[in-house]
């Protein structure tokens, strides 16, 4: 049988896994009067509860992605051929990323649109904090409620505008003969206009501003719970504002800041249509090559492979940072 | 070192809301200085206002007699106790304490061997190392007062900061925060609405009302000798008799009341005619009958024995009741209810008031 049938054996194991917890948890309760599973629930009951989380568990979380990460470990072959003899178990497509199989040359193209998208996603995310955090700051602690609740809504009506809307809104404002050069060149500052999509600022403006809310909200969440009298206190030991920030918002804020930057790095590393529409000419993100291997060369295998060490690089980055800075990941998730 | 404060003509405003009315005051270098009152009535503002939190709409704060305005709360030789503490909670029980001297740039050594000077001044000593969390209720009072006290302010500013505890430990820290400003001997500005607290550890204490200083006095005057009827119903257990003057002269008026014409010292100089107030504190009270015009006689409507005393309460001719405190040697048997009952008092003990308003009940 094809490896990529022995997934569909899960479900049945998992099944009978919960099966057995559901059975076995009167004995391993040590209490005479602990009703088990099924006399709680009742059969029927019972049977369904285990049936739907398996369910829900198995179809729409696990199973999609363990059919792709079996997928990423077979070559790519006509439909005619699959199950046949070629349909072997391979890391052909992994090695794929590093070694080009064309001319069995190092793939720097693909290798270095990761670390592109990678370093860029570090830099969106750094910059999206820098905006964010004084934002979350001044709606958290300095500012009136009134005023707060203007820049909520200044914050949030814009993202009910589509995304190609907006990108391309930005691409109109970047252009050659964009509002910005025009303005500039208007008031002298440069001759001929700039190429701001070619130097990328239309990646980078589109990035962060495509995931503020995500950075926004976690950090308002954390520095909204800032005993202000802390701050005061801070203040009135002689601290000047900046060292208020250093030692006490900000390790207090540690939590959301961890899980606004894991959020966005991933999201903008993950990103498709930013980097398209406003990417220079010369700019590969990474996504869009597995884009392309998926729906330009069919190539699932491939791009089920390169979108997997997109994934485990970011994780692995993201458990680094993590451990830089000392936060625990169920804190980022609070 | 310690500075005295000045508050001249202070105000402050919120909008149209005057939390302190012209505050004038002049608290001495060393000193142990209380505000007392009932909430809202701006003790704190004025605290937010001496440590450089507030602005004064008018007026000017001065700090060892030199003007606090435009210097911010980080550049005042003040330091402040918050009511919830506000400790660091990510820091340690030393950094805490050292929080102040590390943003003045001290060196490491040089933090370690304060925060051991401190531990040791607030009896904690080895437990630098610990958490905030790991403290008592206690414990973190003391952490905050060697906090505050690490910087060597010249006024340390507290905003009840015993509100938390229970009473026992507030009792106890009572003492110890007056064994404190003692040895370190700046200045204490104290903010509460607790009597007791005010009365035991304060030098002076200023009684406020809705933004007003009504009193400015060491304990035993504001309680014997209270200038406003606020004053007399704010501070301790009063028995207030509202009535007119039926005659007055230098030293005594009799005020004639629903119980009758009653004695009174007259240390305002009212003259008959004007509306008063006779105020008889109920441990001044004595059963039995007494000199006319100081004896009240009214129905028994119940008595509660506290230990070392037995409050007797009588009818009185509003709601509230005539609250009478009997020692344990009073000698007379105490009534019962329904009976009626005379009382006296020594008209030295009464004290008349032009009329004006009084505390919250």
């Amino acid at each position: 049988m094809s490896s990529r049938f022995v997934v569909f054996l899960i479900p049945v194991v998992v099944i009978a896994i919960f099966w057995v917890m559901a059975k076995t948890e009167k004995k391993l309760a040590h209490d005479p009067t602990h009703k088990s599973f099924f006399e709680r629930n009742g059969t029927v009951l019972g049977v369904s509860f285990i049936l739907l989380v398996a369910f829900w568990a198995l179809f729409l979380v696990v199973l999609p992605y363990l059919y792709m990460v079996v997928e990423s470990f077979h070559p790519k072959l006509p439909p005619a051929k699959r199950g046949g003899p070629e349909d072997v178990l391979t890391i052909a497509q992994y090695k794929s990323f590093f070694i080009n199989p064309v001319d069995d040359k190092l793939n720097t193209t693909h290798i270095w649109a990761f670390a592109f998208t990678i370093l860029t996603s570090v830099l969106v995310t750094a910059l999206n904090f820098a905006i964010c955090y004084p934002l979350a700051y001044y709606m958290a602690q300095a500012g009136t409620a009134q005023k707060v609740r203007l820049i909520m809504l200044g914050l949030i009506v814009p993202y009910w505008v589509n995304e190609i809307l907006r990108a391309f809104s930005l691409r109109l404002l970047l252009a050659s003969k964009g509002l910005i050069n025009q303005a500039l060149m208007g008031m002298g500052f440069t001759e001929k206009p700039l190429d701001f999509l070619a130097m990328d600022v239309g990646l980078y403006v589109g990035l962060s501003y495509a995931y503020l809310l995500v950075m926004v909200f976690p950090l308002y969440n954390a520095i909204e719970s800032l005993d202000k009298n802390q701050i005061e206190a801070a203040r009135d030991l002689g601290a000047p504002w900046w060292k208020i920030h250093r030692d006490v918002v900000i390790p207090y804020a540690k939590p959301g800041i961890a899980s606004g930057c894991t959020m966005v790095f991933m999201l903008a590393a993950g990103s498709l249509a930013a980097p398209q529409f406003l990417g220079g000419p010369s700019t590969l993100w990474f996504t869009s090559i597995v884009y392309d291997f998926f729906f330009q060369a069919f190539n699932w295998p491939r791009g089920a492979a390169y979108a997997f060490i997109l994934l485990a690089a970011c994780i692995a980055f993201v458990m680094l940072m993590l451990r830089l800075f000392k936060v625990s990941l169920g804190e980022t998730i609070k | 070192m310690s500075a005295g404060v000045e508050l001249d003509h202070v105000t402050v405003r919120f909008g149209h809301f005057t939390a302190v009315d012209d505050a004038t005051l002049d608290i001495k270098g060393g000193e142990f200085f209380s505000f007392l009152g009932p909430s809202g009535c701006g003790k704190t503002t004025i605290l937010r206002t001496v440590s450089g939190f507030l602005d004064p709409s008018a007026g000017r704060v001065r700090i060892g007699g030199q003007d606090m305005n435009g210097i911010g709360p980080n550049k005042r030789p003040t330091a402040l106790i918050f009511q919830n503490l506000a400790l660091f909670p990510l820091m340690t029980v030393s950094d805490n304490i050292t929080y102040g001297l590390r943003v003045r740039g001290a060196s490491k050594a040089e933090r370690m061997k304060r925060a051991g000077e401190l531990l040791d001044l607030i009896a904690l000593p080895d437990q630098g190392n610990k958490l905030v969390s790991e403290l008592s209720g206690g414990q973190k009072q003391r952490v905050a007062i060697a906090r505050a006290l690490a910087v060597q302010p010249k006024v340390l500013l507290l905003d009840e900061p015993l509100s938390a505890l229970d009473l026992k430990l507030r009792q106890h820290m009572r003492n110890e925060l007056r064994a404190i400003q003692q040895q370190v001997g700046i200045t204490f500005i104290y903010i509460t609405h607790d009597q007791g607290e005010a009365l035991t550890m304060s030098d002076r204490i200023a009684v406020m009302s809705d933004g007003v200083i009504q009193q400015v006095s060491d304990g035993k005057t504001v309680y014997d000798h209270p200038d406003t009827p606020f004053v007399a119903s704010f501070v301790g257990e009063n028995n207030p008799f509202p009535g007119r003057v039926a005659q007055a002269d230098s030293s005594f008026a009799v005020v004639d009341t629903a119980h009758g014409a009653l004695r009174g010292r007259n240390p305002k100089g009212l003259k008959a005619g004007d509306k008063a107030i006779l105020f008889v504190r109920p441990e001044s009270f004595r059963l039995g009958e007494g000199a006319g015009d100081a004896t009240i006689s009214s129905e028994t409507i119940s008595s509660a024995f506290e230990g070392n005393a037995t409050h007797v309460f009588l009818k009185g001719a509003t709601k509230k009741e005539i609250t009478v405190t009997v020692g344990r040697h009073g000698g007379a048997p105490i009534p019962v209810q329904g009976e009626r009952a005379a009382i006296h008092y020594e008209p030295d003990m009464g004290i008349v008031l032009a009329e004006g308003k009084m505390a919250r009940e």
